[in-house]
């Protein structure tokens, strides 16, 4: 089953007895494989109604759901649900069962040989960061919570299905875990590129996680489906533009770093260079002033008129270099450093600390005006720290 | 009205002042523990056997409640009102049925397990924790698989619980079985109720066998569910 | 098949006839037993004997109960009574107290005061120490003492599942008060005990009679418990479906 599926919903519908409006209306949009569709909107939008009717954990009163061209209703649900992972937001773990045990699970229902499965529980607790000697014989009530989600990431991921449904898996961890949790996910679907239906209810974390956001009116109604780009910068209605909020340009300057744009170029000096070539440089560059770097290339400060005035530069500092921006800093928190400072520029930074540009409020607004489809999303935006 | 009540039998008994007080004399006890070897091993019997009994009947019909809600007050209603009824009561009222002995006292002391048993593994079953079950069909476990690998180990302490409750209960009720004819320890200890050596050993024995059979499922209930014991 | 019924009917009609018409004496055809107004006597007795016993078993486990569940004391005991009370067999508790200490009324309700203490004195123990600690900080902290937050928020809250224990003391003390007369006391159990005066008719009239009565006081109990449950607990009970039997349970399996 290796193959990442791919998955449609084509006008489905979840009608309940007694209620006027269904819960899903004719729900329509495709995801490819490999990619992260993030369902997206307020309480009682249907999303995760939408998501558990594609392992028919909810019947579908109309329309259908399409798992690489199959219908889901073709076989018996047992069976369709032991191709897709599975991941809720309570986690779900058998408290009576080890770790090993409960991610064993599916491969077990399927018959899979001994050595197989304990290889492939190994394998799971790596790629999810925990040590497979030391968890695999634990019991649940024994883990933190971080711990458990990753577990139950691990479980749905047994079997290695070609679709993955994940409730709000990380709803229930503590903010400053979310977040690391959130680029571990990332950091494996870049390697693995399942394709993922998500439900949240937090756009920011639709916006850094998914490809693709379905946001869903009340009723279950698609209001856009697009790359979180597309959604920022043009919101299908006035519901997706409240929903998604004012700040949509800063949350547009979340989604890049400084490595993915073009920065102005530095001219950089040393101390003891001969005047008339800093001069020289200073015709090239995109500003006018000219960054004091040391021997290996690391910005010390901004040089003023008296360091140019005898015949090599001199230490004469206008300025400290600051801030000191690093290519993997998200545009966002870049922005929020210019602003604290008082210059205008900033001197971007490699991990050796080397100049390797100039970062100013001109650069980052004229990001904003690039088109959406130049904007990288899902796993693609995430660089995994080193 | 005649108050002919006299049912205090003050044996006279042969042997030194010790019994003849009805006190509590180490060497008659020496001398006479074989008398209640018999009864003994029949109130073993008699409990060991109502209780798997007992436990097959109402484990399957708690199962079957479990997913057919509507079924629960009828067999937990059926089950107290059994309850109720006292046991020698029911004992007697089983003679003209089921004629005088061993299957009398089987009979009613099966009834009595009942309601502890359905009720335990009815609560057990309830107390599984609902996204245990969510995920486990999400996962795509059958219903059939779902209740045999998650639902009932996970309610196996609360059933263990039932199992105790039920057995300490039957070892007690098997002491009234003789009103149906079914021998234990019970016969022994009416025999002569005024000797305190008889109600010394014939009742600790029913008391010793009940504390015996507790603490074994205790054990027995420790070794099936080790993950209560990670937990602790 | 019919043989069997017919004797099983002809039992039972004669037993029904004993508790309402008076017979000729087994041991003494000259004296009469049985018949209406003996039986309402000896279920009078009965009812008096398994009441007296209630009320001293409560009177005793209740405020124990209180005071050490309140002080978060004795758990492993109170836990414990229940457990190591079933293991007793009536039947041995009756009879230790009439070979040890005498027969006749007093160790006779004695012995199943006793028998009633254990279910009344854990459940209460377990409904107090399961009051919600917030309402019995804010007791404090608007100044109650500690006898004013027992009474005044710890018991009402408590009463309930103190009730469930008092139903099940209440059927176990009933029931074994059957065999009450091996301690030369009147009950219900007495033509069961003396058959020899009351014959088989009367034995079978008296279980009849015991069985009716002990599903009465049962029903009537639990009736009375739903009456005076407040709403919102009676939901909760309801949910749990352990109407009959104290909440205990899941107690014991914690500490087990």
């Amino acid at each position: 089953m290796p193959e990442a599926a791919t998955l449609e919903f084509r006008r489905a519908t979840k009608r309940y007895p007694g209620q006027e409006e269904p819960a899903v209306n004719e729900l329509s949009l495709t995801v490819p494989a490999g990619e992260i569709c993030v369902l997206v909107g307020p309480s009682g939008c249907g999303k995760t109604t939408a998501m558990r009717m594609v392992n028919r954990m909810i019947d579908i009163s109309d329309g259908d759901i399409l798992l690489d061209d199959r219908s889901v209703t073709d076989r018996e649900p047992a069976e369709l649900r032991r191709e897709i992972g599975y991941a809720i937001q309570q986690i779900g773990l058998f408290p009576h069962l080890t770790v090993g045990d409960n991610i064993a699970t599916v491969p077990r229902l399927l018959g899979w040989e001994k050595e197989r499965i304990a290889e492939r529980v190994d394998e799971l607790l790596k790629l999810v960061s925990l040590d497979p000697g030391e968890t695999r014989d634990r019991y649940p009530a024994q883990l933190s919570g971080g711990q458990r989600q990753r577990i139950g990431v691990a479980r749905a991921l047994a079997v290695d299905p070609p679709l993955m449904l994940m409730d709000e898996p990380f709803g229930a961890i503590d903010p400053i875990n979310r977040e690391s949790l959130q680029n571990e996910f990332l950091r494996l679907q870049q390697a693995l590129r399942k394709t993922i239906v998500f439900v949240t209810h937090d756009i920011d974390e639709a916006i850094k996680m998914g490809d693709r956001i379905a946001i869903l009116k009340q009723g279950g109604h698609l209001a856009q489906f697009a790359t979180p780009a597309e959604l920022l910068m043009y919101p299908a209605d006035k519901f997706v533009e409240d929903f998604v909020g004012a700040d949509r340009a800063l949350k547009r300057l979340a989604l890049q770093r400084v490595r993915d744009i073009d920065l102005w170029t530095a001219a950089t000096v040393r101390v003891g260079e001969p005047v008339a070539e800093a001069r020289a440089k200073l015709d090239d560059a995109d500003i006018d002033y000219l960054l004091v770097v040391d021997e290996d290339g690391r910005p010390r400060g901004w040089l003023s008129e008296r360091g140019l005035s005898g015949e090599r530069v001199t230490e004469e500092f206008r300025s400290k270099a600051q801030p000191v921006v690093e290519m993997d800093d998200v545009l966002r928190d870049a922005l929020s450093d210019l602003l604290e400072s008082e210059t205008r520029y900033g001197a971007v930074v490699d991990d050796g600390g080397r100049v390797q540009g100039i970062l100013s409020l001109e650069v980052i607004s004229h990001v904003l005006q690039a088109p959406p489809e130049d904007v990288p999303h899902g796993a693609d935006a995430f660089v995994p720290e080193d | 009205m005649l108050q002919v009540i006299a049912q205090i039998q003050t044996r006279n008994r042969t042997g030194g002042t010790c019994e003849a007080n009805n006190g509590f004399c180490p060497d008659w006890i020496a001398d006479n523990y074989d008398r209640y070897i018999d009864p003994f091993l029949q109130h073993v019997f008699l409990t060991v056997v109502s209780v798997s009994i007992g436990f097959a009947i109402a484990f399957g019909l708690a199962l079957l409640a479990h997913r057919k809600r509507w079924l629960l007050p009828a067999f937990s209603g059926a089950s107290e009102v059994l309850y109720a009824i006292p046991s020698v009561a029911l004992f007697l009222l089983l003679l003209p049925v089921t004629g005088r002995g061993t299957l009398t006292g089987l009979v009613a002391l099966v009834s009595y397990t009942l309601i502890f048993i359905f009720v335990n593994v009815t609560t057990g079953l309830d107390g599984v924790p609902e996204d245990s079950v969510d995920a486990a069909r999400g996962m795509g476990l059958t219903e059939r698989q779902l209740l045999w690998r998650v639902e009932v180990p996970l309610a196996l302490p609360e059933i263990f619980a039932g199992l105790r409750i039920a057995t300490t209960t039957t070892v007690g009720l098997a002491a009234l079985a003789f009103f149906a004819g079914a021998g234990g320890l019970g016969e022994e200890i009416t025999r002569d109720k005024g000797f305190q050596s008889n109600i010394a050993v014939a009742g600790g024995l029913a008391v010793l066998l009940a504390l015996v059979l507790d603490l074994l499922i205790l054990f027995v209930q420790r070794l099936m569910t080790p993950w209560r014991r990670a937990a602790a | 098949m019919t043989p069997v019924l017919a004797s099983f009917f002809s039992d039972f009609g004669n037993a029904i006839e004993f508790l309402f018409k008076a017979q000729p004496s087994n041991l003494d055809p000259g004296t009469k037993v049985g018949g209406f107004s003996e039986m309402l006597s000896l279920t009078l007795k009965h009812i008096a004997l398994s009441a007296s016993a209630i009320g001293v078993g409560t009177a005793i486990a209740i405020p124990l109960g209180l005071y050490l569940g309140h002080r978060r004391k004795g758990e492993f005991a109170a836990i414990n009574a229940s457990n190591v009370g079933r293991a007793i067999p009536t039947l041995v508790l009756l009879t230790v107290f009439i070979a040890y200490i005498g027969v006749g009324f007093v160790p006779i309700m004695l012995s199943l005061a006793l028998l009633a203490l254990p279910p009344v004195l854990t459940n209460t123990w377990v409904a107090v120490t399961q009051v919600d600690r917030d309402s019995v900080d804010a007791a404090r902290g608007m100044g109650m003492t500690d006898t004013e937050i027992i009474t005044r928020v710890e018991l009402p809250l408590s009463l309930p599942t103190i009730f469930a224990g008092i139903r099940v003391s209440a059927v176990n003390v009933v029931a074994t008060a059957t065999i009450a007369p091996l301690g030369s006391v009147d009950s219900l159990g007495t033509p069961i005990i003396s058959e020899n005066v009351y014959g088989e008719d009367g034995r079978l009239g008296a279980a009849i009679a015991v069985s009716v009565l002990t599903l009465l006081i049962s029903a009537g109990l639990a009736a009375f418990q739903r009456a005076i449950t407040p709403e919102g607990l009676k939901l909760e009970a309801d949910a749990s479906r352990k109407r009959f039997l104290p909440k205990l349970r899941r107690r014991e399996t914690a500490t087990s």
